[in-house]
């Protein structure tokens, strides 16, 4: 039986890419390297006003005086940035209407499954699919626009509400922050911007899906989500990318701001290129994502299903800066073959009775290595701080590894901090269990992941839970679930 | 870091300008590891900043001006000045060291025959064979680690303590750490504890200031626990505010042996505990327990690392600390398991209460897992007095301030439960409750009216 269950386990590397395409689109890059002139090419391509291009600027002056991080437990092979194309966007942005779209971009988004066309009104998702750099096309503004909530990418925002962008740009991760926050603020191409007026329930989940598609280019996303007093939103985040041999450079900034009452959640499914079974290609995912809940009993939840990506180091944390505010943080993160990942999250507290909750379930197999890293840190001024943080591992195989490494600072005596932490693999008798019920080997292990990632992927809006659930079987699986 | 590059380079220089002295009295083995470690010291120095040390600042304490004697200064030693701090009732043999030096009054204890007691530069030069063995053998993993090198390169003398295979002690072997002085010192001392294979020792540490001079003691102890072996090291940490210590134990066990350690720290001004036990066989098992109690500007440090080699080895770790006024603590442990090392059991827990506005926790306990048929975990809490508990005491008509006594004393009688040498269970638990209630300002009974 330990047999087969083995054989079980290998055809979890074999579980081949799904989603490993390259569509064939027209894009329009810029040489590769990076230098002010640079820059400026990328900042008077979008036709931007010139504070931007300042803060570019300075966050480029910034990077150049900064080292790449080595703490994380990661093996990043070296990283030349001046061999990277810092700028492509798709050839059709002038297209006015959804027809006249590249078919074969159409035909990519199938492939996806991106609820695009008109009859997605019914599934109550509005998209702003970006690929590469350039938003393509956004539906449901209309009815968005109709309840005053702004969404649209994050070139046309600085277009049309420069004070909005000028208010919050930089105001949660500055361009200072670190090394790839530093990177992704000087090059930035697009993202997503996303504001919730005063009071203002978004009638609809909003989902971006972001590609990396012309072959060695970086992609610098920059996601701006802004949620006044009383408001609420859900926003989905979910990628995929096509295979590759060369390892390509994902550094996204996200920056969530979360008023007085209001309630943000921010779902990612992450499912960019892993690289092959022997470890060649795959995205590197150094992403920096952060949420200041800044208004007294504002809430903020993280919801993650990691499954792709060569080297993953992201770490969604929230600042819990109003009395009151709370925030949650979810995650499953599976790693195969070759992956490294060091993931988690950081809490830190500085309003009164703010409560944050962490449940990390990281997944290891084949080859791969899963570090868990977080910070719960409770300032002194903060009373009656409250945190639960709870980081199980599940290896799969003899060779990977599970680490955690969670670091609590408490300054004040009001607080009450908790973390646990297992480490264990699937256990015989929990297979045998099942096996004795006439479930068979493979079935068992499926249910005991369901079960083990069931936490988390309930904390999923509906459409993602279903997505997550499947990739976390085509990940792991093969014919596991 | 100006300051850290300078301090490194005033050891740098002492340790030049001392060697001569530091070649006397020692065997060449002894010697030779010292010119191995400065290597090392100079490639890393003072850890400063590195994730070892994330949380401890070791500038003011390493910043004084403090005195190191490589001299042997003969000193007196009135013993009933030392038994005022002992344990009633509790048979041991006694062993003394002054400012990290064998002390040359002591008595040859009446232990079982073949086992041998002695200073360590004495074994290094009479048991050859031995001491070159093992001595040095243990420190890898504490490699980066700067102080560590500085014991190495610096350390003249201490205790050397061997049991031969299949003997018993039936009595425990004290050392009790003297530091006396007539201006600040600092002081290295190292210790190589050699258990043969079936043989059982226990080892109780006990740390007395005798003078209200600044004091850095920087030590190590090196065990070693054979086949079979039982083992267990008892630390009690009771000095002055002036007093910082850096203690360093490095154990490495051998098939189905047995450590247990219980660090005790009551009293000191910096408290750094480095525990490294190595499980390099099959079968063993190894429980550390630490307690703290600080209060006013007190700051304790306890870092951990187990290395689990080899399969079907258990670990288990339990730290408590209670924490007053402006008192900082950290934890650090880190629990390994190296690819193969299946069937590992390991658990690691800190649990901490604060008590003032002002007191800090710094608590960072980590698995690094490379073998999957582990059990693992790991906890670590950071709070107050649970109210309820708190409510049902009151509503029986306890005091606050005997609920809240009681309730801390129960909290960390958990560690203090796991003394096996009852006597002493007896005193430490006498000495926690004394501590809590503030009766006890440095060491009871004692003699002097040190600095608070």
């Amino acid at each position: 039986m330990a047999k087969e269950q083995d054989e079980i386990l290998n055809e979890v590397t074999e579980g081949e890419y799904k989603y490993g395409f390259v569509s064939n689109v027209k894009t329009d890059t810029i040489g590769k390297g990076l230098n002010e002139s640079v820059i400026r090419l990328i900042s008077e391509k979008k036709g931007e006003p010139e504070w931007l291009l300042e803060f570019r600027l300075k966050a480029y002056r910034h990077w150049l005086t900064m080292k790449m991080p080595t703490w994380a437990k990661l093996k990043i092979p070296p990283i030349d940035y001046q061999d990277i194309v810092y700028y492509a966007a798709p050839k059709q942005e002038a297209k006015k209407s959804w027809d006249e779209v590249d078919p074969e971009l159409k035909a990519t988004f199938d492939k996806l499954g991106i609820p695009l066309d008109e009859q997605k009104a019914l599934a109550g998702v509005a998209v702003d699919a970006v690929m590469d750099s350039v938003s393509v096309k956004t539906t449901f503004k209309e009815t968005l626009a109709e309840r005053g909530v702004i969404f649209c990418s994050f070139s046309e925002a600085v277009k049309n509400h420069p004070d909005l962008v000028k208010r919050y740009l930089g105001s949660v991760v500055p361009y200072t922050d670190n090394f790839f926050a530093a990177l992704n603020s000087a090059v930035f191409s697009d993202g997503s911007f996303v504001y919730i007026p005063k009071g203002v329930r978004c009638p609809m989940e909003l989902s971006t899906y972001f590609r990396i598609n012309a072959a060695n280019t970086g992609q610098f996303e920059r996601t701006l989500i802004v949620a006044d007093d009383d408001s609420f939103v859900s926003y989905l985040e979910g990628c995929t990318a096509p295979q590759r041999d060369e390892n390509q450079l994902h550094a996204a900034i996200v920056e969530i701001v979360v008023e007085k009452n209001a309630e943000v959640k921010y779902s990612t499914v992450q499912n960019w290129y892993p690289g092959d079974k022997e470890g060649r290609g795959g995205i590197y995912n150094f992403v920096t994502k952060r949420g200041l809940c800044r208004g007294e009993n504002s809430k903020l939840i993280w919801a993650q299903v990691e499954t792709g990506s060569a080297i993953t180091w992201k770490y969604p944390s929230t600042i819990l800066k109003g009395d009151g505010a709370v925030s949650e943080f979810y995650s499953v993160a599976v790693t195969n073959n070759y992956q490294q990942a060091d993931t988690g999250t950081k809490m830190i507290h500085i309003g009164n009775n703010t409560r944050s909750r962490i449940v990390s379930k990281g997944i290891s197999a084949g080859y791969s290595s899963n570090s868990y890293r977080g910070k719960v840190k409770v300032v002194k001024s903060c009373q009656n701080a409250r945190n639960f943080s709870q980081c199980d591992s599940l290896l799969l195989g003899d060779k990977c590894g599970a680490h955690t490494f969670p670091y609590l600072e408490v300054a004040n005596p009001t607080a009450q901090v908790e973390h646990e932490a297992t480490t264990s693999k699937i256990g015989e008798d929990q297979i045998f269990y099942c096996n004795q019920r006439g479930i068979s080997t493979e079935d068992a292990i499926g249910l005991i992941i369901k079960g083990y990632a069931g936490d988390v992927i309930n904390k999923m809006p509906m459409e993602f839970a279903v997505e997550a659930q499947k990739l976390l079987q085509i990940s792991l699986a093969g014919s596991v679930g | 870091m100006e300051r850290i590059d300078e301090i490194n380079r005033n050891f740098f220089t002492l340790f030049q300008e001392g060697r001569e002295l530091l070649r006397k009295d020692v065997g060449a083995v002894m010697d030779a590891q010292r010119e191995k470690a400065l290597e090392e010291f100079k490639a890393h120095g003072i850890p400063y900043g590195c994730e070892n040390y994330l949380y401890a600042n070791l500038l003011p304490v390493l910043e004084r001006d403090y005195n190191v004697s490589l001299r042997y200064v003969e000193q007196e030693v009135d013993l009933s000045e030392v038994f005022q701090c002992n344990v009633p009732c509790l048979d041991t043999h006694l062993l003394l060291t002054i400012n990290g030096r064998f002390w040359r009054g002591n008595e040859r204890p009446d232990v079982p025959e073949g086992v041998i007691v002695c200073g360590l530069a004495e074994a290094s030069v009479k048991y050859k064979e031995l001491f070159d063995k093992y001595y040095n053998q243990f420190t890898e993993p504490g490699r980066a680690d700067g102080l560590v090198d500085l014991n190495t390169m610096l350390a003249q003398d201490g205790v050397f303590v061997y049991v031969p295979d299949g003997v018993v002690m039936e009595r425990p072997l004290q050392i009790v750490n003297l530091a006396r002085a007539k201006a600040d010192l600092m002081s290295f001392q190292r210790n190589l504890v050699i258990v043969g294979k079936g043989a059982k020792a226990t080892l109780l540490v006990c740390d007395h200031t005798l003078s209200d001079h600044y004091f850095l003691m920087n030590n190590l102890t090196e065990i070693v626990a054979g086949e079979n072996a039982l083992m267990d090291y008892y630390h009690v940490q009771n000095q002055h505010l002036g007093a910082s210590q850096i203690n360093s134990v490095f154990v490495s066990q051998r098939r189905n042996s047995r450590f247990e350690a219980n660090v005790i720290s009551l009293y000191g001004g910096f408290i750094r505990n480095n525990l490294y036990a190595a499980l390099t066989e099959e079968g063993c098992e190894c429980d550390l327990y630490g307690m703290y109690l600080s209060d006013k500007k007190q700051e304790v440090d306890n870092f951990t690392f187990i290395d689990h080699v080899a399969p079907n080895c258990r670990s288990n770790e339990h730290f408590k600390g209670v924490l007053d006024d402006s008192a900082l603590a950290n934890f650090a442990g880190v629990i390994t398991v190296r690819p193969g090392a299946q069937k590992t059991e390991a658990y690691q827990a800190n649990n901490n209460l604060l008590l003032t506005d002002t007191a800090r926790v710094n608590t960072k306990p980590q698995l690094i897992i490379d073998a999957d048929d582990v059990k693992c975990s790991h906890g670590a809490t950071v709070g107050q007095i649970d109210e309820e508990a708190m409510f049902y005491l009151r509503s029986r008509g306890i005091s606050l301030a005997e609920a809240r006594m009681m309730m801390m004393f129960g909290f960390a009688h958990e560690i203090v439960g796991k003394v096996r040498l009852e006597p002493l269970r007896a005193k430490i638990d006498d000495l926690v409750d004394k501590r809590l209630r503030g009766e006890l300002t440095k060491c009871h009974n004692c003699v002097l009216h040190c600095k608070q």
